[in-house]
């Protein structure tokens, strides 16, 4: 009896000391979509439930635990927006419900994504300060690039030949960075083929890149003082459609038998029905693409590949201009720092040291 | 009549299949038929999708439903008709315009989402204890993907001439990629096959019944 009424007395003691309490308050430092949630109840709870109630909404249970001190995080919300919580807290004989609200803000900085700005930040300064001493004159060494060797090769070969050089921008549009830098790849082989007065065709797919690779051949041509031997006929559309692109582009290698074919940009599964058909009409062959699954293709059927960032480091070598080889320098930074990290990251790793690689994580998660 | 369609339907595939397969001998008529059906009826098909499917239920049913509501619409409908402007000679200087617009929003969007799937998402993926693996298989992997993830990195470095030490590490990156390719290459050539045996089946099936 005498037991009963001091373990009676303990609860409630312990009861009163620690009261009830539930909040919600807008996470710091995030984009406005989450909200933490702090419970801390009498250690006599047996069941904790919590559930987000807000409107019209069907009541979505968010945790169910035996924790009396717990907090959680709310995800995936809206920015801006009120939102209602409530705690059941289940006891021996008794139960209670406790009740929370708090509205999501977005802050200007998302400190979990730390990381992330500071490498782009370190990526950028030395874009910027790379191209920088590029425009003061500053002359930087920029190792050849095999693929590239074959450019004029190809051209001398076409002219040569009289007949005409294919250069296809790849299948995707002017929103694939890929695109982009083959445009540059297509305005210095443009120049080239102006000098030599030899034929460029390029089919394209889409419209926006056929406006874009009319102006970029157009320009090259002005820029060598040959506007009268610009053939604005030659840079046409063909399809929207994946293979029937392919189909049109394999029709003009098959009869018009250009000596060189360039494959530049972004391709995916037409890359080898292009590439070999282009190999049997025994056309010299370059190709270069970022597509990880393409580029086993071009190895195989072209006489030279661009691979992967070769294709951007190769519209800035050949334009030598300073803007994109300060770019390209600034590049080559940024794979001295990753080289720098992945070595110090599985020091500390194998360390047992993980602060490096949470800080990045945080920044990608 | 609809029996009739889908006969219809299957033979004229079968006709340009075959037509297609033709070129397997050399170039020809049946080929170059084929060919020009293709492109043109894609062409036009895209074209009439684009107008259906894309323009008329994000830009015209928009403005016609609600205009005031939808007003932003106008920005990219007047982008769209500045690429029309290429049409005359005199007023070409106009598209350059949405092209610029679209290259540089391109560039700003891709480089952060390269820079988080490309970069850092890797370099995570390489931080990683080599040792800390239930066999020895696994540390080998493990070793064997850090020092193939530098050499690869390493390879793509052109401010230093290749040679001495600085070869041999991009030696090692190209054998690791041209491993890599090799995989890729054989991976993909099983898929065409599957695409060939659809084909096949096509024929023999759906067309001659000669498989069930």
């Amino acid at each position: 009896m005498r037991k009963t009424l001091l373990c009676l007395l303990f609860s409630i003691l312990i009861s009163l000391l620690m009261a009830n309490t539930f909040s919600a308050e807008d996470s710091p430092w995030d984009d406005g979509k989450s909200i933490d949630l702090n419970w801390e109840l009498s250690p006599m709870v047996k069941k904790v439930e919590i559930c987000r109630q807000n409107g019209d909404e069907p009541v979505r249970i968010l945790v169910t635990c035996t924790d009396a001190t717990g907090s959680f995080r709310d995800n995936e919300l809206q920015p801006n927006n009120e939102y209602h919580y409530q705690l059941k807290a289940y006891f021996e004989d008794d139960d209670l419900t406790l009740r929370a609200s708090a509205q999501t803000r977005e802050q200007w900085f998302y400190m979990g994504k730390l990381g992330f700005l500071i490498l782009l930040l370190l990526l950028c300064a030395a874009i910027i300060y790379y191209i920088q001493a590029a425009r003061h004159g500053k002359e930087f060494f920029i190792r050849r690039i095999a693929g590239l060797d074959s450019m004029e090769e190809a051209i001398g070969r076409a002219t040569e030949k009289g007949k005409p050089i294919l250069y296809v921008p790849g299948i995707s549009d002017l929103d694939d960075i890929q695109t982009i830098a083959s445009l540059t790849i297509l305005s210095h082989l443009a120049e080239r083929a102006a000098e030599y007065d030899t034929e460029i065709i390029v089919p394209c797919r889409f419209s926006m890149v056929l406006s874009a690779a009319k102006e970029v051949v157009r320009e090259a041509y002005i820029k060598v003082g040959r506007l009268d031997a610009y053939k604005p006929d030659n840079i046409f559309y063909l399809t929207d459609d994946q293979f029937g692109f392919v189909a049109g582009i394999d029709g003009i290698m098959l009869r018009r038998k250009p000596a060189a074919n360039f494959f530049m940009g972004s391709f995916y599964a037409e890359s080898l029905i292009l590439a070999e058909t282009g190999f049997a009409t025994g056309a010299i062959q370059t190709a270069g693409t970022a597509q990880a699954h393409q580029l086993p293709f071009f190895v195989v059927t072209c006489d030279y590949t661009l691979i992967g960032e070769e294709l951007f480091a190769a519209s800035a070598y050949l334009s030598k201009d300073p803007q994109q080889l300060g770019s390209l320098k600034g590049h080559d930074f940024g794979k001295l720092l990753i080289i720098l990290l992945i070595i110090v990251g599985v020091i500390l790793e194998i360390m047992g040291i993980s602060n490096l690689k949470e800080f990045i994580v945080g920044a990608i998660s | 009549m609809i029996s009739i369609m889908n006969t219809f339907g299957i033979w004229l595939a079968a006709f340009f299949t075959l037509c297609i397969f033709s070129f397997l001998y050399k170039d020809n008529p049946f080929y170059k038929f084929a060919e020009q059906v293709f492109v043109g009826l894609s062409a036009a098909y895209w074209l009439v999708y684009i107008i259906y499917s894309i323009m008329v239920p994000n830009l015209f049913a928009k403005l016609a439903d609600d205009f005031s509501g939808n007003i932003i619409l106008l920005i990219p409908a007047a982008l769209g008709l500045m690429m029309l402007m290429r049409i005359h000679p005199k007023t070409q200087w106009v598209s350059r315009y949405p092209i610029a617009i679209m290259v540089g929003t391109t560039a700003g969007i891709s480089m952060l989402r390269y820079m988080k799937s490309d970069i850092l998402q890797q370099l995570t993926a390489t931080m990683i204890n080599p040792f800390a693996a239930a066999t020895t298989a696994e540390v080998i992997g493990n070793l064997l993907m850090i020092i193939g993830t530098i050499c690869g990195v390493y390879f793509f470095y052109f401010s230093k001439k290749q040679e001495g030490v600085s070869k041999a590490v991009s030696k090692v990156g190209i054998w690791f990629l041209m491993v890599s390719f090799g995989a890729t290459f054989g991976y993909t050539v099983m898929a065409r096959i599957s695409l060939l045996i659809g084909r096949l089946d096509f024929l023999l099936g759906d067309w001659l019944h000669l498989i069930k």
